[in-house]
């Protein structure tokens, strides 16, 4: 058993964005409302939402891209804002969405592994500690270090991309998004590897998501959010298992499912979508607990 | 002849320094009125290739070396160019792959259905309007956006513009190439319902490709899955979802992140 103090700890965190529109007048965006979570070492929370939930602007702040309105985020118990930059960035390394953009494409995949090696592990042998980095991902060596991103498929990317983050010895990832632009065939595998990294290397994962589906093959915990709040937490078998809040359902109902042809005529979804956006903008007054860590959101 | 999109041992090859690469071989397949067709497979199996070609809007260095494609009965292939620009859109219309991306940034709304409008049909400016509003309308965003730009919708709002543009000229055929691929669940949910229930109203065909099986077996009537260029199994959705025979199926089925267990009390539009 390790010790207790969570490797990321939110603390009543809060963002508001300023917007200054060239014409007209300045308004304020609540991009995060009084947000509490955490990440225990070597467990994955899967953070699920919409497209503007606030879901990536979690990740960008922990990642120190812009600061808190109010609120802390520790990591391992301290205030990362009183971290120093280049220890704390070297222990936090995000994955992208886009496997395609994340990656230069004028140089090889020797390169982009090389270079945070030599910098962050300079007293390995690089080739043998390129050669176990290559391992760690699942990419035959002699296949791909020395081709260049356009010449890997969009799951091989993004294992590079995984490479990278465990180059510089990161001890948490965040990862944004890091299978939506890859083909439903090798989302599965990218997950899995996500779970060996975390099993095999104690790895702490927050695992940035729209997919709900996805989120039982990887994570402990999940999150679900909607208008920069947090709707429910908790267990991920019991919050997709056993949804609670309206938005979690229906989240849930909307997954694709084969055997639910779509039918004409039947406005109810769009209705009920309509419905359940409106209740779970306003704000959340509290949480109330449904099960062993599962908690709701009471608006 | 049956069906209105009959493609018989299409060939699409890409020139290369080499040998061409065969990325479409030797694909027949048909689309009967009102008919949904999902064409299932991993990327670079070849299905967008056949989206293209089946309009005829391939580029070098692809090109169509061997097959058929007609349309209602008439030969697509051979078609001449001014003939070609009248069928396209007003017959057979495409929502193409990322198509929050494919309306133009620099132009309103109403600009894009203007133009469309204007290259099918002798229409004034008002008339157009009126028909944008409609189309719009039609697919639930009020028509007041028709003078926004598209980076101030959302993905959601984008993705319906770009179905009300090739809905408005009431085509037969509707290509959809991975329409839903960029957005999130319940959205995604949205707009094929909105599809499916404006396929009801209108009455089209659908030609739709999608990686994504569990999607593309709630909207289609028959399922297509290719592999390397090949149709390797083609039948009712509810034979492909149930008995999938060809062992490329099984393994797309089985790389399926599907949820295990049902849940209780889900909202489902039943």
């Amino acid at each position: 058993m390790q010790d207790n103090i969570p490797i990321i700890a939110l603390e009543n965190l809060s963002k508001t964005f300023e917007i200054k529109p060239v014409f007209g007048a300045r308004r304020q965006v609540h991009a995060l409302r009084n947000i509490s979570l955490d990440i225990p070492a070597g467990r994955s929370l899967a953070l699920v939402g919409e497209s503007g939930s606030g879901k990536s602007t979690i990740g960008r702040m922990i990642l120190r891209h812009y600061p808190p309105s109010s609120g802390v985020i520790r990591f391992r118990g301290q205030d990362i804002t009183t971290i120093d930059r280049r220890i704390y960035g070297r222990s936090v390394q995000m994955v992208f969405q886009d496997p395609f953009a994340a990656l230069n494409p004028a140089h090889r995949v020797r390169h982009h592994l090389m270079r945070p090696l030599l910098l962050h592990q300079p007293d390995r042998d690089p080739d043998e500690a390129l050669r176990a980095l290559l391992r760690a991902v699942d990419l035959d060596h002699a296949r791909t270090v020395d081709k260049y991103p356009h010449e890997l498929s969009g799951g091989q990317r993004q294992r590079v991309n995984f490479a990278r983050a465990l180059a510089v010895n990161a001890r948490l990832i965040i990862a944004d998004e890091p299978t939506s632009m890859l083909d439903v065939s090798i989302r599965k595998s990218v997950l899995g590897l996500m779970r060996d990294l975390k099993k095999e290397m104690g790895l702490s994962i927050l695992y940035i998501t729209h997919d709900i589906a996805t989120a039982q093959y990887l994570a402990e915990d999940t999150a679900v959010m909607f208008g920069g709040q947090i709707v429910e937490r908790g267990p991920t078998g019991d919050v997709v298992g056993n949804p609670q809040h309206p938005y979690t359902r229906l989240l849930r109902a909307a997954i694709p499912d084969p055997a639910i042809r779509l039918r004409p005529g039947t406005d109810s979804f769009a209705r009920q979508v309509e419905e359940v956006r409106r209740l779970a903008t306003t704000a959340v007054i509290g949480m109330s607990v449904v099960g062993s860590g599962h908690l709701v959101a009471e608006h | 002849m049956t069906g209105l999109l009959s493609v018989k041992d299409l060939r699409v090859e890409y020139l290369t320094d080499t040998t061409p690469f065969v990325a479409v071989r030797d694909v027949s397949f048909d689309i009967a009125d009102n008919e949904v067709l999902g064409l299932a497979g991993e990327s670079g199996c070849g299905k967008s290739t056949i989206a293209f070609a089946a309009m005829r809007l391939q580029k070098p260095p692809a090109f169509i070396s061997r097959g058929t494609i007609h349309f209602d009965g008439q030969d697509v292939l051979s078609m001449p160019v001014r003939d070609l620009r009248r069928w396209r859109w007003s017959e057979c219309a495409m929502v193409f792959q990322s198509a929050m991306n494919s309306l133009n940034p620099v132009m309103t709304i109403f600009a894009q259905f203007h133009d469309m409008l204007s290259a099918h049909q002798n229409i004034s400016r008002s008339a157009a309007r009126a028909r944008a509003a409609d189309m719009l309308e039609m697919v639930g965003i009020a028509p007041d956006r028709l003078d926004s730009f598209p980076h101030q919708l959302s993905g959601g709002m984008r993705q319906r513009v770009v179905l009300a543009l090739a809905l408005t000229l009431r085509p037969r055929l509707l290509i959809m190439d991975e329409p839903t691929t960029a957005l999130d669940v319940v959205v995604q949910r949205e707009i094929l319902q909105e599809l499916v229930s404006l396929k009801e109203k209108l009455g089209f065909s659908v030609l739709f490709i999608t990686h994504d099986l569990a999607l593309m077996a709630q909207v289609s009537d028959r399922i297509a899955v290719m592999l390397r260029g090949e149709i390797v199994e083609i039948g009712t959705t509810e034979k492909v979802v149930t008995s999938p025979q060809h062992p490329y199926t099984r393994d797309l089925w089985a790389a399926m992140p599907i949820l295990d267990a049902p849940v209780h009390e889900a909202p489902h539009a039943g």
